[in-house]
């Protein structure tokens, strides 16, 4: 033991800013003064975003029909009622035809919405085999246990792609036509269906099985289709770069919707006289209606969109940006006539001191 | 700490285990010890014995004992593993943890990967495991330093002592220890180097103490002139099985010839002890390692639960119930949502397997079965794992602070119990023992009336005061003891180890200024010895006159017949008066230069021969002149010796050192005597010395002022500086006579007869003495006024000689009071003259007391109170013990935070009144409360604080920033996970109640555990509301903890309505923001936790109080860890993560800028009612916490003032605190007003025994504090694991103050009266109580409880359940304290 060892004393703590709890250290103090510029500015940014955000979404133009059919609803009714408890419904066409007075600005995506379609309830979001898709041989002829009860065929054939997402896969189909001048004749307004899913979903997420003899058909022998299906997967479309699960339309009704309202995109509108927009003049769609919705209560609705940066037509965020900015600068003079009060009694205590 | 069975330590055969079994059985309650040296009694085990090897204890009896290997490690390698899993499930949480995890892997129900789920519990597991395994592996490597530390055993193959590890000692091996060495084992004393066959012990690894206890070699084995042989010792040793009394030791030991000998607790050197002023012992093992008392007493890390832990487990189970609520709504909803749905074919239903759809009862059932794994996080799993290391933090930031340290002692502020910190934010009530605690312990002589005369030392006042002003300026004062030697370190070398283990907070408060102290404590260790200020006493004159008087008057007068009858009575009182107080007393004389190195070698044959008794003695072969003398006949010369040297061995605490004649300097020999580790054998007595004793006692005259005493109590050592002052110095002690030098006189050497110690029962201590002036038997007795004066002669008014007497009585009364009110305390001596006759009478009857076997206390007891009767008053004395720096500043502090204080003490209640107004402890208009109760100690402290002034920072300060920050953080997770859970569960309204998530699985699983633990973490660790310099100028402020205003139902209610508020917020911002648009439910759950996450941060934002670099960096570091974790989760593998598979979902979410205008927004709103409630709530209403902060805020700007002043200025806010003080107050009021104080009080109860002796004085000495360390018995303990009936302290080895525990009883105060509404204050005047007190108590809730069940065996004691329930923290505050191992 030596003096300078036991100068300080073996169980001193150490005397350091954080050991004795001294860090620098910012304190804000939540009152009116503090919080007063705090409600103001964040009034005034939200205002403005939330005006940014209105007039955006107001430039968004929408066009939106209702196919389900329900009676006296228009022409769709027909097959609505025909379709109705026969699977697979025969194929009934019906249009829903409209007018533009003007153009209407590009680019336009034309989504359809189902309504009432729980996508995302638990048995069924679960009832896929995501090693299926991606084109896994084993998995093709091997489903996963969720996709029961859509594993295997009555067979007994692995079904392709298996589970109750795909096999409620969204089947009607439209085509477009317009119609330049009154009484002229319809032009088929090209749907570029391509490039509707996600980038990674079309090339990475889903994948064909390896071809068999240069065939998809050979491919996917050994599987069947599944129940709800009229076709096998391979002959969804004709286009080897949009068939079987790669197949865009197939893609995008896999990424199963958040809400039980939900719009899928169905095609875009870009191509030649209508890269810009729809033009003026008479329009009809025409519906092959497949898909039915009516026995559980849903709907089917055909959406024309245009996009702006913040996406589709959404006034929502706009108005909200705006009601709560609006609260904010409101919170923000309470504060400020507390702050004033507080303030003024604040001195008199000084003065009285 | 769990202890092993003995019987698992020593794997036995099973047919010797089976033996043993039944050889317990039929030994019943009594342990037989063999020496292991003898041979074996049976055949069987002979071949044991040999087959075992050499080294094998082949006592048959002894087979089955413990070893005294020390184990509390709870695992083996290979037991961690189940063990610490069966442990950790013990814990409810887990059970349900795991049961969630393995509902999962039920197909039906699960909701996510069954591996995924077993994730965070596994970590949980995991990190208690590590933490668990740390721990045991700390106390496994202390057990191996213990375990390998050196002793002396007699090793039989040798015939002589070999050095063995402390873990190789067995029950019945002999071993030799040396001064300052630890004791390895409880050891029965056979043989010391000491001619009177004692042994001095230092108990303070047991309890604190610092002074010395006397052992005694086993009766029969002191008279043993040649070194002990082990080979010889044949004798059977029966004593009672190992228990924790610490105050108790029974047996007998069995000779060869039949014959039996007692054996008490003075014959047992306890383990953990160390050996004091001894060259060298030798003793026989009773009891090892676990058997040994002090382990038995040891119980280990106390785990107790918080006020706010209770509250929380409360507000847990309401989540439990809101989780069920959830889990069965969701049901209910999807058993309608599939029954409507049934018929319909729609194409998201999923049939059953076989095509059947479920029923929705059956689905119902499996719903609600799914929602509660996916609402698990509710329960928060990781708030318990939080907690802990929040805690941890705390105890060490409390250990960490400079503020809390004493740099006198070197010590800091200990927390023994991890786990109640926060209770210290929430104390009501302190109960403190005054002495030692409030005050210095360092008994200073102010006054003093003899025979009715006041003598006032007014230079003595004058010289107080002094030391008074030079304390301040403590540091410029030269150390006094810079002469000491370097003494200690080399010879406590060996132990340093343990001794810092055990004895962190050693203390030397008898030295005089702090720089002292502090030299002192790097010199040595064992300063037990008074400071100039309560040495250098100015006598009074006149006093000091009549004393010179009666010395010259005797000094002519000595040959004479009757000398004493030459002096008036009142010099005749004066003489005796002196007398008294230098030999009514345990007091040890020591040299300055060796403190408690007992000087060898007897000379008395050399000194001047002074007196005609002193010739006798010289020639007397005895050295008890009974014999020779007049009373000779009174008892035979054997049962005269051994009833003495018995009796003073019962006066216990009696420290009995003696100092020859002053040959003390420290020839080398004798330094190294006891230390030199290499000692084999003692040499008897270094006969150089003898040759040369002249020399030796010129240098020992010369260093006659330099006599050092040394007491049991300081009181003691206060009076005999005082009689020094007068020239009537104590010059030495021996266990049968006492010197006293006078100057004319010469020295005068009392043969010391009998010792009869102080006993709070007696509250008064006596001596029976031959006088040796005139050769009769005197009876000094010293003790509280109260009793003495009621044992004083009666005096018939008829002669002048009694009237006069009475005169001096009632005026020796008056003075008396006068002390008290000066707060000095008081002390009576009187005196009574036995004639032979008298004498022989009680001697008789000792005797008989002292050699009964049963009821000796009982019998003892009697016979003391027998002698103590008739008395003649001589005088009284008041002595001032000097509170503690910063005392009163203190109390007014806790006062103002609230708190009741309630001082124990044993004063007068005078004298109590008036330290109470000293200490601020008092008001005028305040009442006092009286009473006696008895009580029971209980020690077990929680924390340990260096000084009194200390608690103010430790309560309102760490207590208040503990409770708190731990407060808020548990309010924190509640809402965190509430929140969380809402988002969840709102969404089962848009998706059929199906328990299905929009949020990925693994970001709801890693969500607590990962994102958003760290922040929290660190505020909940760091954050201070209040500044500390604010808590101690504004003390109120510690009422909120008082009122736990954080933390209550309301708040927690709020608390959750705001997370239902903010998960509302949070869910239908996106939800509207995204309806009817494209999004898929994983890219949207995926927003969904983003804006949760943000939204958790904003809120930890607004609940921050202080932000340091810490924070921010905790906060940035949980969003960039959440966005790399999503960014590289979802881009690692497309196929990976079924169901929600969400490859490049954060990629595309990052890449839209609704994103972000959704977080924003969405975070804002949620968070806007809160933040504005809170701010203006801030400016309209604030609470004192936030006018405390902002006076920080403002101070600095206003004041530009140094924290001093602004910490003794009047606040700018005063104004406005009070109006809002008032309210809190009042909206209180009620519950401290019809409070009854449900308290009671432990304290140990002295049964009327007369073993509790040696403490000589009478009132209220009985504190054996040597230590100032504080103890807070928090009040937390749980009912199964209250009051621990004979704790270490109580029961400290020696110590024979305490008693039994067997007679102790235990009475409720709260019933005995309630408690005043306006006062904080109570003053509890209670000798008995106080008498007790060294032992710290322990106070608390479990003890309550008990107490509850007790008090209907009261009469009074209408005691409201919710009282009990309300006032439940209280804070028990006395001195001295060590845990023993």
């Amino acid at each position: 033991m030596t003096w300078s060892a036991t100068a300080r004393g073996a169980h001193q703590p150490d005397n350091t800013a954080f050991t004795q709890q001294r860090l620098p250290a910012w304190q804000p103090l939540l009152s009116a003064g503090i919080a007063l510029p705090l409600f103001f500015c964040a009034g005034l940014a939200f205002i403005g975003l939330g005006l940014g955000l209105y007039y955006s979404s107001n430039g968004i133009k929408e066009l939106e029909y209702d196919y389900t059919g329900n009676p006296g609803t228009g022409n769709c009714s027909v097959c609505a009622q025909a379709g109705q408890g026969r699977a697979p419904p025969p194929s009934c066409s019906c249009a829903w035809c409209f007018a533009l007075p003007e153009l209407f600005q590009g680019p336009v995506y034309l989504y359809y919405e189902l309504s009432n379609f729980y996508q995302n309830n638990r048995r069924y979001g679960v009832s896929r085999d995501d090693a299926q898709l991606s084109g896994l041989p084993s998995a093709l002829h091997h489903p996963v246990n969720e996709c029961a009860p859509y594993q295997l065929s009555a067979a007994g054939l692995p079904i392709a792609p298996c589970g109750a997402i795909a096999n409620s896969l969204f089947n009607d189909s439209f085509s477009l036509w317009h119609q330049r001048q009154p009484g002229g004749p319809y032009v088929e307004v090209p749907l570029d269906r391509t490039g509707i899913a996600w980038w990674t979903d079309y090339h990475v997420k889903f994948r064909n099985p390896p071809l068999v003899n240069g065939s998809l058909a050979l491919a996917f022998q050994g599987t069947a289709p599944p129940p709800n299906w009229p076709r096998p997967v391979y002959d969804l479309s004709s286009d080897p770069n949009n068939t079987g699960f790669i197949n865009q339309d197939f893609v995008v009704w896999m990424r199963t919707a958040a809400l039980p309202t939900f719009r899928k995109l169905y095609a875009r509108i870009r191509q030649g006289n209508y890269s810009a927009g729809l033009p003026r003049g008479a329009y009809c769609v025409n519906i092959i209606y497949n898909y039915p919705v009516r026995a559980f209560g849903g709907h089917k609705r055909l959406i024309f969109s245009s996009i702006s940066w913040m996406g589709g037509k959404n006034p929502f965020l706009g108005i909200a940006y705006l009601v709560v900015g609006s609260l904010c600068i409101l919170t923000g003079f309470v504060m400020l006539v507390v702050y004033i009060r507080y303030q003024d009694q604040n001195d008199e205590d000084e003065d009285e001191q | 700490m769990e202890r092993e069975p003995a019987a698992a330590e020593e794997p036995a055969p099973p047919g010797r285990r089976w033996r043993w079994r039944r050889r317990r059985r039929r030994e019943g309650r009594k342990r037989t010890v063999r020496s292991n040296l003898m041979p074996p009694p049976g055949a069987e085990d002979t071949a044991a014995g040999a087959a075992k090897g050499a080294r094998r204890r082949q006592c048959g009896g002894a087979q089955h004992l413990a070893d005294n290997r020390l184990k509390t490690t709870k695992y083996t390698l290979l037991s961690f593993l189940p063990k610490n899993l069966f442990e950790q499930f013990h814990r409810v949480a887990n059970v349900y943890f795991v049961f969630i995890a393995m509902l999962n892997f039920v197909p039906a129900v699960n909701a996510f990967q069954p591996g995924l789920t077993l994730a965070p519990v596994l970590f949980i597991l995991a990190v208690t495991a590590f933490k668990d395994l740390w721990e045991d592996y700390s106390r496994h490597r202390s057990d191996h330093e213990i375990n390998h530390l050196g002793c002396l055993v007699f090793s039989r193959e040798k015939k002589q002592y070999v050095n063995r590890f402390w873990k190789e000692i067995h029950v019945g091996d002999f071993v030799r220890l040396r001064c300052n060495e630890i004791i390895p084992a409880d050891i029965l004393l056979l043989s010391s180097s000491d001619p009177d066959g004692l042994c001095h012990i230092e108990t303070a690894n047991l309890d604190g103490e610092t002074n010395l206890k006397r052992r005694q070699v086993v009766r029969g084995f002191s008279e043993h002139v040649s070194e002990f042989n082990p080979l010889t010792f044949t004798s059977v040793i029966e004593c009672e099985k190992p228990n924790n009394d610490l105050t108790r030791f029974r047996g007998c030991i069995i000779h060869d010839n039949g014959k039996k000998a007692g054996l008490y607790k003075e014959n047992l050197l306890l383990r953990g002890c160390t050996i004091r002023n001894t060259e060298a012992v030798v003793g026989i093992v009773i009891y090892a390692g676990h058997e040994t008392k002090a382990l038995l007493n040891n119980s280990g890390p106390r785990y107790k639960r918080s006020q706010l832990e209770r509250q929380m487990n409360c507000d847990v189970l309401w989540c439990v119930l809101l989780l069920v609520f959830m889990s069965l709504f969701s049901a209910i909803g999807h058993g309608l949502w599939v029954w409507r749905y049934k018929e319909k074919k729609s194409l998201f239903d999923v049939p059953e397997s076989d095509g059947s759809s479920l029923s929705p009862v059956t689905a119902a059932v499996y719903s609600f079965l799914t929602m509660i794994i996916v609402l698990q996080v509710l329960i928060p799993i990781s708030l318990y794992v939080s907690i802990e290391i929040v805690k941890v933090c705390q105890v060490y930031f409390i250990n960490q602070d400079v503020e809390l340290y004493d740099e006198e002692t070197d010590s800091q502020l200990q927390c023994r119990a991890l786990n109640i910190t926060e209770d210290l934010g929430q104390i009501q009530y302190i109960f403190s023992d005054k002495t030692g605690t409030l005050t210095e312990n360092k008994m200073v002589f102010r006054r003093c009336t003899v025979s009715g005369i006041e003598y006032s030392h007014d230079a003595n006042a004058r010289r107080l005061a002094k030391y008074q002003e030079a304390d301040s300026e403590e540091e410029e004062m030269v150390p006094r003891g810079s002469s000491l030697p370097q003494r200690g370190s080399i010879g406590s070398h060996q132990s340093v180890h343990i001794m810092h283990r055990i004895q962190s907070t050693k203390t030397h408060r008898r030295t005089g200024s702090r720089a002292e102290a502090k030299r002192a404590s790097m010199l040595s260790k064992h300063t037990a010895f008074s400071s100039p200020m309560e040495k250098d006493i100015a006598p009074d004159p006149k006093l000091f006159e009549k004393v010179s008087e009666c010395d010259r008057c005797l000094a002519v007068a000595r040959h004479q017949e009757h000398p004493l009858a030459h002096l008036s009575p009142e010099l005749s009182d004066v003489f005796d008066f002196f007398i008294a107080l230098t030999i009514c007393n345990t007091v040890v004389v020591t040299s300055p230069d060796q403190p408690r190195q007992k000087v060898r070698g007897r000379f008395e044959l050399k000194s001047p021969v002074k007196t005609i008794e002193d010739f006798l003695r010289r020639f007397t072969p005895s050295r008890l002149t009974s014999g020779s003398s007049s009373i000779g006949s009174l008892a035979t010369k054997s049962t005269h010796k051994s009833g003495s040297s018995f009796l003073s061995t019962l006066s216990n605490n009696s420290t009995l050192l003696r100092l020859e004649e002053r040959l003390g300097q420290p020839t080398p020999a004798i330094t190294s005597n006891g230390y030199s580790s290499g000692a084999e054998g003692w040499s008897p007595e270094p006969a150089a010395r003898e040759q040369e004793p002249e020399r030796e006692l010129e240098q020992a005259q010369e260093q006659e002022q330099e006599l050092r005493y040394e007491a049991e109590s300081p009181d003691e050592a206060a009076l005999v500086y005082a009689a020094r002052a007068y020239n009537c110095a104590l010059a030495d002690r021996l266990h049968d006579q006492v010197s006293v030098e006078l100057p004319h006189l010469g020295r005068l050497t009392f043969e010391l007869l009998h010792t009869l110690g102080f006993d709070s029962i007696r509250k008064r201590m006596s001596v029976v003495i031959r006088h040796p002036l005139t050769d009769e038997i005197y009876v000094y007795t010293k003790g509280a006024d109260s009793v003495i004066m009621d044992l004083l002669l009666p005096c018939s008014s008829d002669d002048a000689r009694g009237r006069h007497q009475k005169k001096i009585q009632s005026m020796t009364q008056n003075y008396l009071n006068l002390y008290a009110v000066e707060g000095l305390r008081t002390l009576c001596i009187a005196k009574r003259v036995l004639s032979k006759e008298e004498y022989a009478c009680w001697l008789q009857s000792h005797l008989e007391a002292e050699s009964s076997l049963d009821n000796r206390e009982e019998l003892l007891f009697q016979s003391a109170i027998r002698l103590e009767t008739n008395l003649h008053l001589l005088g009284a004395t008041g002595i001032e013990d000097r509170l503690q720096d910063g005392v009163p500043e203190t109390i007014t502090k806790l006062r103002q935070a609230g708190l009741q204080i309630w001082v124990l003490t044993g004063d007068k209640q005078e004298t109590a009144i008036n330290i109470a107004y000293a200490c601020k402890l008092l008001d005028h208009d305040e009442d006092i409360i009286t009473l006696n109760a008895e009580s029971r100690a209980v020690m077990a402290s929680d924390f340990a604080v260096p000084r009194f002034r200390y608690l103010q920072r430790l309560l309102i300060v760490h207590g208040h920033w503990c409770y708190s920050r731990l407060a808020n953080m548990v309010l924190y997770f509640f809402y965190k996970n509430t929140m969380f859970v809402g988002l969840l569960f709102w969404f089962q309204f848009y998706c059929g109640f199906s328990a299905s998530t929009m949020i990925d699985q693994w970001y709801l699983i890693l969500f607590n555990l990962l994102f958003s633990s760290l922040p929290q973490l660190v505020t909940g660790v760091l954050d201070k509301d209040v500044p500390a310099y604010v808590l101690l100028t504004e003390p109120q402020l510690y009422r909120s903890g008082q009122h736990m205003e954080e933390y209550r139902p309301r708040t927690f209610w709020l608390n959750m309505a705001d997370a239902a508020f903010q998960s509302l917020v949070c869910f239908f911002v996106p939800y509207l923001a995204y309806y009817d648009s494209d999004t898929d439910v994983f890219t949207w759950g995926t927003l969904i936790t983003a804006i949760a996450l943000f939204t958790f941060l904003l809120h930890l934002g607004i609940e921050t109080k202080t932000w340091t670099w810490l924070n921010w960096t905790a906060c940035g570091l949980s969003i960039l860890l959440f966005f790399t974790v999503a960014l590289i989760y979802n881009a690692s593998c497309a196929t990976c993560y079924p169901p929600s598979n969400p490859y490049w979902t954060m990629q595309i979410l990052m890449g839209d800028p609704m994103f972000y205008l959704t977080c924003l927004l969405t975070s804002v709103t949620a968070l806007l009612p809160r933040l504005f409630f809170k701010a203006l709530q801030g400016s309209l209403f604030p609470t004192q916490l936030q006018l405390g902060r902002q006076f920080t805020k403002k101070s600095p700007k206003k004041f530009n003032a140094p924290k001093e002043t602004f910490a003794q200025g009047h606040l700018p806010g005063e104004m406005r605190t009070e109006p809002a003080e008032q309210k809190s107050v009042s909206t209180s009021g009620p519950l401290s007003q019809d409070c009854t104080l449900p308290v009671s009080w432990h304290t140990q109860q002295p049964s009327c025994s007369p073993e509790a002796s040696g403490e000589p004085s009478t009132v209220d000495m009985g504190v054996p504090l040597r230590e100032d360390t504080l103890l807070a018995g928090l009040s937390s303990q749980t009912p199964g694991s209250s009051m621990p009936e004979e704790a270490v302290l109580e029961g400290c080895p020696g110590d024979s103050k305490r008693k039994p525990t067997s007679t102790s009883r235990t009475t409720l105060l709260s019933s005995i009266f309630n408690l005043p509404t306006f006062s904080s204050l109570n003053w509890i005047s209670s000798l008995s109580l106080v008498s007790r007190l060294g032992s710290v108590l322990q106070f608390s809730r479990g003890s309550l409880q008990m107490d509850k069940q007790d008090s209907e065996f009261l009469p009074s004691a209408p005691q409201p359940e919710q009282d009990l329930k309300r006032a439940d923290h209280g804070l028990l505050l006395g001195a001295s304290s060590r845990d023993c191992s």
